[in-house]
């Protein structure tokens, strides 16, 4: 096996590696005060790492544990995309929050490269170790204002939940491991569509999914999320609702689509059972939010329920429906922390729905752009968000999951109300106390490329669905 | 035609949409006078180039006219056109568009801006609305007009602007997301989701029946149908005048031009087998609306549930399939849009003064206001329905397609009208008869000249409607006979499939 070949397909998540431990070094012999320098060197090599791994073909390296497809180019771009964007928002977050660290960058860099191996993975011990890289890496930084209480505690909550999860997940491969006798995904699938699904397998899958569903928060695996999306640093509650989720759903598509095709009526019912859980506690355990980031974890909660309907549907067309969904979902999110961090009045950060009100008369542009993202999230027309919908549907509705569709309609149309009632708050409601004019360019720049790709996504979706589709191409014929 | 002029007037007001977003800044009086003349030329040219579609309109020809077809989003494709039957709510449209934001011109000083940006955006999913040919297109431009009236009733409202546009908001999208479903069972079915193609592609009668359920459940809440209907006076008395002649005059005419395009040619068979339902409902919907119009003290709402009754007379004509029934149908629609409009607005003069809705604030107002009493009057005749008026042609037609179909149905649908004269005649008795006693109505204006300018002109329509129903007719009837004639075949196909036929028909 020629290294330097291999060394190429994984040079993506080299330069992010490297990277990272350069970075670490500077920052240890320059201090905080080189913070915004590692931060645009960490931009930086987040750019570098989505070129190359635009640039690299589809190939495999190391025995076929690492894998890189259109599949895993179109999760990386996503994940990359937040993943800049985060950097970018962590910066202001901690400047104007005085608390600068160098250490924040780079824990987004090692993150980043856990996902970045996590959609890449082909391999159960390749995809163990890109999760637990990105989950360590996100502990620390959900608990990251270290003389904040609320922090810490999210920080801590996610870290004893997330191992009890990881754990699960551990079992579930050894037991898969132990009958089927391989660690490669395409050699379990050999197995077990010549030895059919045997009840240890059928376990191992169970557990797997248990701990993967933890990681997407979907229900009932949900309750740390609501807890650790309002402790943790804004910034980072962005990472955890896009990137994180977005690397973990590939995970799960990949880890359910190319071992297990054989067991599809098996794992199938459990998808449907959490996607039909989450897609209704998401729409009704919102409704009664004060918190804005509380708010946005339950949606999210939703969110993945719909984006599951897709795996569920366990068609091209749902595969497809789902990729682009997340990425809806991840541009999307994204503007609206943006904005979230933007909500500070006399230098401290606010969170209540009610600290909106009025918003559209105080500060038109910041209103405007949240409330356009979150119709768009609602999925209504004519923004991004209902066509995103509008594929997962589709799919489902070939698949004759008519039942669960019309679910998945009529949940939606709950969640309506939760985001309008935040459209309400900031044009209906009488205006509070303005927000701090200055919002920061990079916090603008993310909420105006969500908006826009809200707004004008109806226009020319062509690309992006292609790009999805090929991407579904490489995990389902 | 070498220029897209479908699109173009489609697109128009959102291009004066964005032209105001870029040139009102602030909210000083200078923002807004730009806002609103913006907003005026627009709509202004947007109507003059829609009458181009009316003179370039081939009447005799049952296809889609000014046809556009771009390649869009894979599944569906950009696709606009008219026939006779969206034609007039196209012109409808845009011709109310105008008036009503010169009814807003004072009466609206909180965040014009805004305001007349809802309200162009607005316009351009209407007429989008009524001129896709493309159902996820159709869909796109039937929901998002959702958001800007949601935003009109809420900012702009009453008191209770809140409760009723959420309230409005809700219902609608409960009632949609269903058709969506529809949409994408269909498009697995037939492969594609255009409209041209799917009226001749004749789904299986087991299928037709949930599609027809789904569609249902969207065009009745919109419609609004009884019993779904509660959302429509709650909405119309919060909402501003202007929003509430769009949500009387169009808005709710997407409902009954929805069942026209697709629940009747695309669903013939449970069309026909539900049709006794439809009728049930529309019966109930006149009788007993209008029972209570008769009991509120709001003038808006009893406006409100007139509005519900005469919409009944519209689903009764469109599901007796016959070609007076339709006709009439449409024929109610466009004369109802303006006449519901004009009493709104009517309703509105007297509020910009009055600042009540309440019946019993009024009282006398001939004394001082003959020019107004007027215009009222002839705008309450005609919601009467009395011949010589817009109103008469539509419900006689009506009437006539359902008295064909079944006598009782068109006995209980006569009753109506009846009831339609009282409360209409009622409201009018105690808003413009009598002395004027009430010390607050001693020195009240009449009309202004821009409020005559908003209101003679749909006088001399309604009117001319009336005494001359021919030009609409005239759009209309090719469209109408072709789709009469297409849904009688499909019936009676499935009724009875010649022998001859089997397997090789479409």
């Amino acid at each position: 096996m020629n290294i330097q070949a291999d060394l190429y397909v994984l040079s993506p998540e080299l330069i992010l590696a490297v990277g990272a431990l350069v970075l670490l070094l500077v920052g240890a012999l320059r201090g905080d005060r080189s913070t915004g320098l590692i931060s645009w060197l960490s931009v930086a090599l987040i750019v570098a790492s989505a070129y190359m791994s635009l640039v690299v073909g589809n190939e495999t390296a190391f025995n076929g544990a690492f894998i890189m497809d259109s599949f895993a180019r179109f999760t990386k771009a996503v994940i990359l995309w937040s993943s800049v964007g985060c950097v970018l928002m962590a910066e202001h977050f901690f400047r104007t929050e005085k608390n600068v660290r160098f250490e924040l960058p780079v824990l987004i860099l090692l993150a980043t490269l856990g996902m970045s191996l996590m959609v890449s993975a082909a391999n159960f011990i390749a995809l163990y170790m890109g999760l637990e890289l990105q989950s360590l890496a996100l502990y620390v930084l959900a608990a990251f204002k270290r003389d904040s209480v609320r922090s810490s505690e999210a920080g801590l909550k996610y870290f004893v939940l997330g191992s009890l999860s990881s754990g699960m997940m551990l079992y579930g491969i050894s037991l898969i491991y132990g009958f089927a006798g391989t660690m490669d995904f395409a050699g379990v699938a050999k197995v077990v569509a010549a030895s059919g699904v045997g009840i240890g397998v059928l376990f191992g899958i169970v557990f797997l999914i248990a701990g993967l569903a933890f990681k997407i928060s979907a229900v009932p695996f949900h309750m740390w999320t609501p807890d650790v999306y309002e402790g943790a640093p804004t910034p980072i509650t962005a990472y955890l609702a896009t990137a994180s989720k977005v690397a973990s759903f590939a995970l799960v598509l990949r880890a359910l689509l190319i071992p297990f095709p054989a067991a599809v009526h098996q794992w199938q019912q459990i998808i449907i059972f959490i996607s039909v859980l989450s897609m209704g506690l998401g729409a009704f355990a919102a409704i009664g939010q004060t918190n804005i980031k509380r708010l946005m974890a339950y949606s999210s909660i939703g969110h993945m329920g719909y984006a599951l309907l897709g795996l569920a549907a366990g068609t091209q067309m749902g595969v497809r429906g789902m990729l682009f969904y997340m990425a809806f979902y991840a541009l999307t999110n994204l503007g609206v922390f943006a904005c979230i961090q933007a909500m500070r009045r006399n230098g401290q950060a606010v969170e209540n729905i009610d600290d909106l009100a009025g918003l559209a008369r105080t500060r038109p542009r910041h209103a405007f752009a949240l409330a356009t993202m979150m119709l768009s999230l609602s999925g209504l027309p004519p923004l991004a968000g209902i066509l995103a919908k509008s594929f997962i549907f589709l799919a489902a509705i070939e698949a004759h999951l008519y039942v669960l569709a019309a679910f998945g309609v009529l949940t939606s149309v709950v969640g309506a109300y939760y985001y309008l009632r935040i459209v309400k708050t900031m044009y209906f409601d009488e205006p509070a106390p303005a927000f701090d004019a200055n919002m920061g360019w990079s916090l603008s720049l993310i909420a105006t490329i969500g908006t826009a790709f809200s707004i004008f996504f109806v226009v020319n979706a062509g690309g992006l669905l292609d790009a999805a589709n090929a991407a579904a191409l490489a995990l389902i014929k | 035609m070498t220029w897209p002029i479908l699109s173009v007037v489609t697109f128009l007001p959102m291009l004066g949409a964005i032209l105001i977003a870029l040139m009102a800044r602030g909210n000083s009086p200078m923002a807004r006078g730009t806002s609103r003349w913006i907003a005026l030329w627009t709509t202004v040219v947007t109507f003059a180039v829609s009458l181009l579609l009316i003179k370039h309109f081939d009447p005799a020809s049952a296809e889609f006219q000014f046809v556009e077809k771009h390649d869009w989003l894979g599944v569906a494709a950009y696709h606009m056109g008219v026939d006779g039957i969206s034609l007039p709510f196209v012109i409808l449209t845009t011709a109310l568009m105008p008036l009503c934001i010169l009814a807003s011109w004072t009466s609206v000083q909180k965040r014009v801006k805004e305001y007349m940006i809802a309200f162009l955006a607005l316009e351009t999913l209407m007429i989008g609305t009524f001129s896709a040919l493309d159902l996820v297109l159709f869909y796109l431009f039937f929901e998002g007009g959702l958001i800007p009236m949601f935003l009109i009733i809420g900012v702009w409202g009453g008191p209770r602007r809140v409760y009723a546009s959420f309230k409005f908001f809700l219902y609608t999208l409960l009632g949609s997301v269903l058709m969506l479903l529809a949409i994408m069972a269909m498009y697995w079915q037939a492969g594609t989701t255009d409209i041209a193609v799917l009226l001749h592609h004749g789904f299986p009668v087991g299928m037709q029946k949930w599609l027809w359920f789904a569609f249902f459940a969207s065009f009745a809440v919109k419609m609004p149908m009884w019993p779904v209907h509660t959302w429509l006076p709650d909405a119309h008395v919060e909402a501003p005048t202007a929003g509430s002649v769009i949500l009387a005059a169009i808005l709710l005419k997407m409902g009954g031009y929805g069942f026209l395009r697709f629940s009747l040619p695309m669903f013939p068979d449970a069309s026909h087998l539900f049709a006794p339902l439809v009728f049930t409902l529309s019966v109930v919907a006149i009788v007993y609306t209008s029972l209570v119009a008769l009991m509120q003290e709001d003038v808006k709402k009893l406006i409100a549930y007139s509005s519900v009754a005469h919409m009944g007379f519209v689903t009764m004509g469109i599901f007796a399939a016959t070609e007076q029934g339709v006709q009439g149908g449409i024929f109610q629609m466009i004369s109802h849009g303006i006449v519901s409009g004009a009493l709104f607005l009517c309703v509105g003069v007297v509020y910009d003064r009055m600042h009540t809705r309440e019946i019993a604030a009024y009282g006398g107002l001939v004394n001082r206001m003959p020019i107004y009493a007027a215009c009222f009057m002839v705008f309450t005749l005609a919601n009467v329905g009395l011949p010589g008026t817009g109103g008469f042609v539509g419900e006689f037609l009506t009437m006539l397609g359902a008295f064909l179909f079944n006598t009782w149905i068109a006995i209980f649908a006569a009753t109506g009208v009846i009831l339609s004269a009282a409360y209409a005649l009622f409201l009018y008795r105690r808003i413009i008869f009598g002395a004027l006693v009430k010390p607050a109505l001693q020195t009240i204006q009449d009309l202004s000249a821009r409020e005559i300018a908003i209101l003679a002109p749909l006088v001399v329509i309604t009117i001319l409607m009336g005494v001359y129903p021919k030009p609409v007719f005239d759009v209309t009837s090719a469209s109408v006979a072709n789709l009469v004639q297409q849904h009688k075949a499909a019936v009676a196909y499935d009724r009875a499939p010649p022998k001859l036929a089997q397997g090789g028909s479409k």
